[in-house]
């Protein structure tokens, strides 16, 4: 397991991306690539972040990002890269 | 690299589209664990199970983590068991409270596999374990049942066909403080594949390997909300071609999740069975598509056309991924496990009539039907009977899963909660076909040349 998928939507207000990128750094997860929008108030991001050097459990890390979007009342996912390019890659 | 928009349809897909793998299930074979002694191969069948399967749950939750899809049942399905109680003789109820012990200690859902296949006539054990099915159902939880009673090879067994209206009849009454759930677990079948993952069918064919894993995805929600987006005068032609590009995306998620529990248990990867497998969730249905397709109401003239193109365009578009493909892949309609269906049946939209139609062009057959409880036990053997002659005509899978729930009528309703859902009592002809059912003997296999 190298990569996973961080998808964070919601509406926009400051420090998402702050709070997010804090919630990386605390499980170690290197962020490799952002890509952002705002589209009518509603804020869509998705980041690719390296985990192989995690501090803690794949699981812990979905469940503490999940945690902390339900607190700033946003939705994050976390998915391993494998689902996404399964789907879409042939 | 993945774009964005990709990414978040695959998210949507599965947050509110209902996308999900239904069912990962571990076949085991039973072969090994017959003896002479009945409560010795009860031991062995067991031990083999709870061995082999000791990580199926846990490896289901690990990939569910992983790759943020739900991985809802985690199941298993065996020999059948008429072959053990043939060697071993005894009562076959001994190995359903084995199989129960089994899947409690290993924590999935449903164990599949109490099974016969009888289409040619009955050997040892066969007529015993068809007998001992009301008790075996109504004292187990989480064991499913089936009956292969007719194949396109070999005709229809129509004295297994009498025998199962008596058995179904019995069942309901044995479960009767359960709104006779016991026949939501009991499938009578015509060509029933050895390497279906789905319940209440699923058992491990003689065909197959010591132990396999077998995927079922599903997506109805998926689909619907596709075609939902396309314009509503698109030609018929590019709907299909939708269907095919969602289906083929939800397979690949099932070919990801399959090959991968496949190599976390140690375990060859059997088949993905390509299904649209509708549950009780409003927006995971197969009857909306049907509506999406531009039907008024499930049931309606046109409903028959449309689960055809739509059962094939799944295949068409999941078959690429796959060189696996098997079990009973295509388009589910059971009536109450399916929100658009139930609605339908209520109005009086969808009738058995109907659903019988839909049948000859779908995967499977008349499926989670509730009857009336007084429905006499020849007519339930007259619907096998002609469910059976569909699948036996057109060379492929046709299955009876009907509920007789006692003390209910037409317009009551049944509910059984969970996956089974719920709906209204349908109402079924009751001109008798006593006379025929009675003859028994047996319908010669349809011709399979001369076909000019």
């Amino acid at each position: 397991m190298t990569r996973a998928v961080v998808t964070v939507v919601g509406r926009d207000h400051v420090g998402i991306m702050a709070r997010v990128a804090e919630g990386c750094a605390q499980a170690n997860a290197n962020i490799i690539d952002i890509s952002q929008t705002v589209m009518n108030d509603i804020f869509t991001m998705v980041m690719l972040v390296n985990i192989q050097a995690l501090n803690c459990d794949f699981d812990q890390f979905v469940a503490d990002m999940k945690a902390l979007g339900d607190k700033m009342n946003l939705k994050i996912h976390v998915m391993h890269e494998d689902i996404f390019s399964s789907m879409h890659r042939v | 690299m993945l774009n964005i928009n990709e990414i978040l349809e695959t998210v949507t897909m599965i947050q509110d589209d209902y996308l999900d793998i239904r069912t990962i299930t571990m076949g085991i074979s039973l072969i090994d664990c017959a003896d002479s002694d009945p409560v010795r191969s009860c031991t062995k069948v067991y031990d083999k199970i709870t061995k082999k399967a000791q990580h199926l749950v846990e490896t289901g939750q690990k990939l569910e983590t992983k790759y943020g899809i739900p991985v809802i049942n985690k199941r298993i399905a065996v020999t059948p068991i008429a072959m053990l109680a043939g060697a071993s003789g005894g009562d076959p109820v001994g190995y359903a409270h084995a199989l129960q012990r089994a899947a409690d200690a290993v924590g999935v859902n449903f164990i599949g596999g109490y099974s016969a296949l009888v289409q040619k006539g009955f050997s040892a054990g066969d007529k015993a374990l068809i007998r001992s099915l009301p008790r075996a159902l109504s004292e187990t939880d989480n064991i499913c049942a089936s009956v292969n009673v007719g194949s396109t090879k070999a005709g229809i067994n129509m004295d297994a066909v009498a025998l199962m209206g008596r058995i179904i009849k019995e069942t309901a009454q044995q479960t009767a403080d359960r709104q006779s759930i016991g026949c939501a677990k009991l499938v009578v079948f015509c060509n029933a594949p050895e390497d279906n993952p789905f319940m209440a069918g699923a058992f491990h064919g003689v065909g197959e390997p010591d132990c396999v894993i077998n995927v079922g995805v599903s997506g109805p929600g998926v689909v619907r909300s596709a075609l939902s987006k396309a314009p509503k005068d698109l030609p018929i032609d590019q709907l299909a071609d939708i269907i095919k590009k969602t289906a083929f995306k939800i397979t690949r998620m099932g070919q990801l999740i399959g090959s991968e529990a496949a190599r976390m248990l140690g375990v060859p990867f059997g088949i993905l069975d390509l299904s649209l497998a509708p549950t009780p969730a409003v927006g995971d249905s197969v009857a909306y598509i049907l509506e999406e397709m531009g039907l008024e109401r499930c049931g309606g003239p046109g409903t028959t056309a449309a689960l055809a193109l739509l059962n094939d365009a799944v295949k068409k578009g999941g078959v690429m991924v796959s060189s696996r493909v098997g079990g009973l892949s295509g388009a589910f309609i059971p009536v109450t496990e399916d929100a658009g269906m139930m609605e339908a049946a209520r109005l009086g939209a969808l009738t058995l009539e109907k659903l019988e139609a839909m049948t000859a062009v779908c995967s499977v057959g008349l499926d989670m039907i509730a009857i009336p409880g007084d429905t006499s036990a020849e007519v339930i053997s007259g619907l096998i009977a002609d469910e059976m002659a569909i699948g036996m005509v057109n060379h492929k899978t046709t299955a009876v899963r009907v509920i007789p729930a006692v003390g209910l009528k037409v317009g009551d309703e049944v509910a059984f909660g969970g996956l089974l859902g719920g709906g209204p009592v349908m109402p079924i002809s009751t001109f008798s076909p006593a006379a025929l059912v009675q003859r028994g003997g047996h319908i010669p296999a349809p011709l399979q040349s001369l076909k000019n």
